[in-house]
């Protein structure tokens, strides 16, 4: 009984320990082979007859799924007093930036085929595209700025920067639901997530404004 | 800026494929072997696209085609989409709006008994049941380009008969305008119906619309099956249209009314967007889409991402020469 005890003990204080770790290494695993995945079944034809739009429409829900996740973190952190969730909010931004760059190079190189005068019109004439491109721009710079020598070094401007993210979460909101033909439930319910996430951040928005 | 688009004369059909897929439709028919190969080709494509699907169901009951007897089209230079694509990637809202929801959701689909009614400014109305559907008018196989809205295409080599034979049989009346088309209102068969959720929010039923001019061109066909058996429930059976130099949505499917009128009829996708939905909806690289454009396309066959498959949109899907004569005075950029 008491070796089983020690055991238990010391799993839980290895686990403890290693947490942030760990859930690292989860958020590689889930969010990195569904990627891979996706990649291989679409070169080999495996995915549905159209690959291209599976591709696409993949890697955009799963930038703006993995978004919403790193949002909700900072609440739950909060409100179940589990700091150390705070340290994987980077590595998930860098996900859902990732993703990102899929959903836009997989239309360039897939959709539009690299035809480039295409390219630019669509995103310059499409206002669900511009909004999206828009979005993905913000999430540039974010991962941009992301290493912490940078964030040493810019201050208080970092933060600045970095309060951004809810403007990009909200085109990429808009870009979904002005996408679709006329099944707007799906974007609905993901507009309203997101609006409930940043209504929760409504004290520090007010304070910008002062 | 200008989108560069090539003159019709230029494009050739195997310049979009690499040459080892070029093959004639023959080849492909050998390649699938059998009749029941499609089917099992369909089932893993969508079994594949299932992977990513965490809410995909299994449905056991397969939806049963029959083989159909009937006039082979002529040798096509044209490189046809692979039936197991044909098959899994549908807009049918009825059974759901993603491209894989029809195949998932129509395979207990009940097509026999069904009816098919033709009415309004007639002079002799009548029905057909299911089996006069395939035993009323001989059937042809005719392998039509399919534009979607959303700028992708298919070849499907289809079988049926004119709309006209059906129509000159009802012998319309000089009241008898236009065409009005309508599918099968059944919410308990078509999840879609029955829920605002699965069916994208379209009101329904469907319904379509063409003029009479339009719908008595010979290109405008009925079609029965395609790939040279009845149709899978996904693609509308037992019986739908199909206008291969319109948009897609103007072949509606599974079709149970079809109504001479002399007004023209409401159409489903321009009720629900007038704006970016016309009731004429040619194929036309001229007159984009709002959201996207409608100057090329990409075609539908096999390859995988890699595959370079876009390619220029042509006027009225290619079909100018049989039907442009039918709009020479109207501004299609206004009867979009």
């Amino acid at each position: 009984m008491s070796v089983t005890t020690v055991n238990n003990i010391t799993f839980k204080q290895v686990f403890l320990n290693n947490r942030v770790l760990l859930l690292k290494i989860a958020i590689h695993l889930l969010s990195f082979l569904p990627l891979l995945a996706l990649y291989v079944l679409a070169f080999s034809d495996q995915l549905g007859a159209d690959p291209v739009k599976e591709v696409i429409h993949f890697t955009g829900i799963g930038s703006f799924n993995i978004l919403l996740i790193s949002l909700a973190l900072t609440p739950l952190a909060k409100k179940y007093r589990q700091g150390y969730l705070l340290q994987s909010r980077r590595l998930l931004g860098l996900y859902s930036f990732t993703y990102a760059m899929c959903h836009l190079l997989s239309f360039l190189a897939f959709e539009v085929q690299f035809d480039f005068a295409l390219f630019v019109d669509e995103i310059i004439e499409r206002p669900y595209i511009t909004v999206g491109m828009v979005a993905l721009l913000i999430l540039f710079a974010l991962a941009l700025t992301s290493v912490n020598t940078l964030k040493r070094k810019m201050k208080k401007n970092w933060q600045r920067l970095h309060n951004g993210v809810y403007g990009a979460v909200l085109l990429i909101a808009l870009h979904f639901l002005w996408s679709v033909k006329s099944e707007i439930i799906e974007p609905g319910i993901y507009a309203v997530i997101t609006l409930f996430l940043i209504s929760l951040r409504r004290d520090k928005i007010k304070r910008w404004f002062k | 800026m200008l989108i560069k688009t090539k003159k019709s004369s230029q494009l050739s059909e195997q310049q979009v494929t690499d040459e080892s897929f070029y093959h004639s439709r023959r080849d492909v028919l050998k390649q699938l072997g059998y009749l029941g190969a499609g089917s099992l080709l369909a089932q893993s494509a969508s079994a594949n696209a299932g992977a990513l699907d965490f809410f995909s169901s299994k449905k056991d009951v397969l939806f049963q085609q029959q083989a159909l007897k009937f006039q082979q089209a002529s040798e096509s230079s044209q490189i046809l989409t692979p039936e197991a694509k044909v098959t899994s990637h549908n807009n049918f809202y009825e059974f759901g709006t993603g491209k894989g929801d029809p195949v998932e959701n129509a395979q207990g689909f009940k097509v026999d008994p069904w009816q098919l009614k033709i009415s309004g400014e007639v002079d002799k109305p009548f029905t057909l049941g299911y089996d006069d559907l395939f035993k009323s008018f001989p059937l042809e196989e005719r392998i039509y380009r399919l534009r979607c809205v959303e700028a992708w295409s298919m070849v499907i080599p289809w079988i049926g008969f004119p709309l006209a034979e059906l129509i000159k049989r009802a012998a319309p009346n000089s009241r008898a305008k236009y065409v009005a088309f309508e599918t099968l209102y059944d919410p308990e068969q078509m999840p879609g119906q029955a829920s605002r959720r699965i069916g994208g929010g379209v009101k329904y039923p469907y319904v379509e619309g063409l003029r009479i001019d339009e719908a008595m061109n010979p290109l405008t066909l009925m079609s029965v099956g395609l790939y040279g058996k009845t149709l899978p429930a996904q693609n509308g059976a037992p019986i739908r249209l199909v206008v291969p130099w319109k948009y897609g949505f103007k072949s509606i499917k599974s079709i149970v009314g079809i109504k001479l009128v002399e007004h023209k009829p409401p159409t489903t996708w321009n009720m629900l967007a007038a704006n970016e939905y016309g009731f004429y909806a040619n194929v036309n690289p001229d007159v984009d889409h709002p959201r996207w454009s409608q100057a090329s396309e990409r075609r539908l066959t096999t390859g995988g991402l890699l595959a370079r498959n876009r390619i220029a949109t042509l006027p009225f899907n290619g079909y100018g020469e049989e039907v442009a004569d039918m709009y020479k005075n109207m501004d299609l950029r206004k009867d979009y």
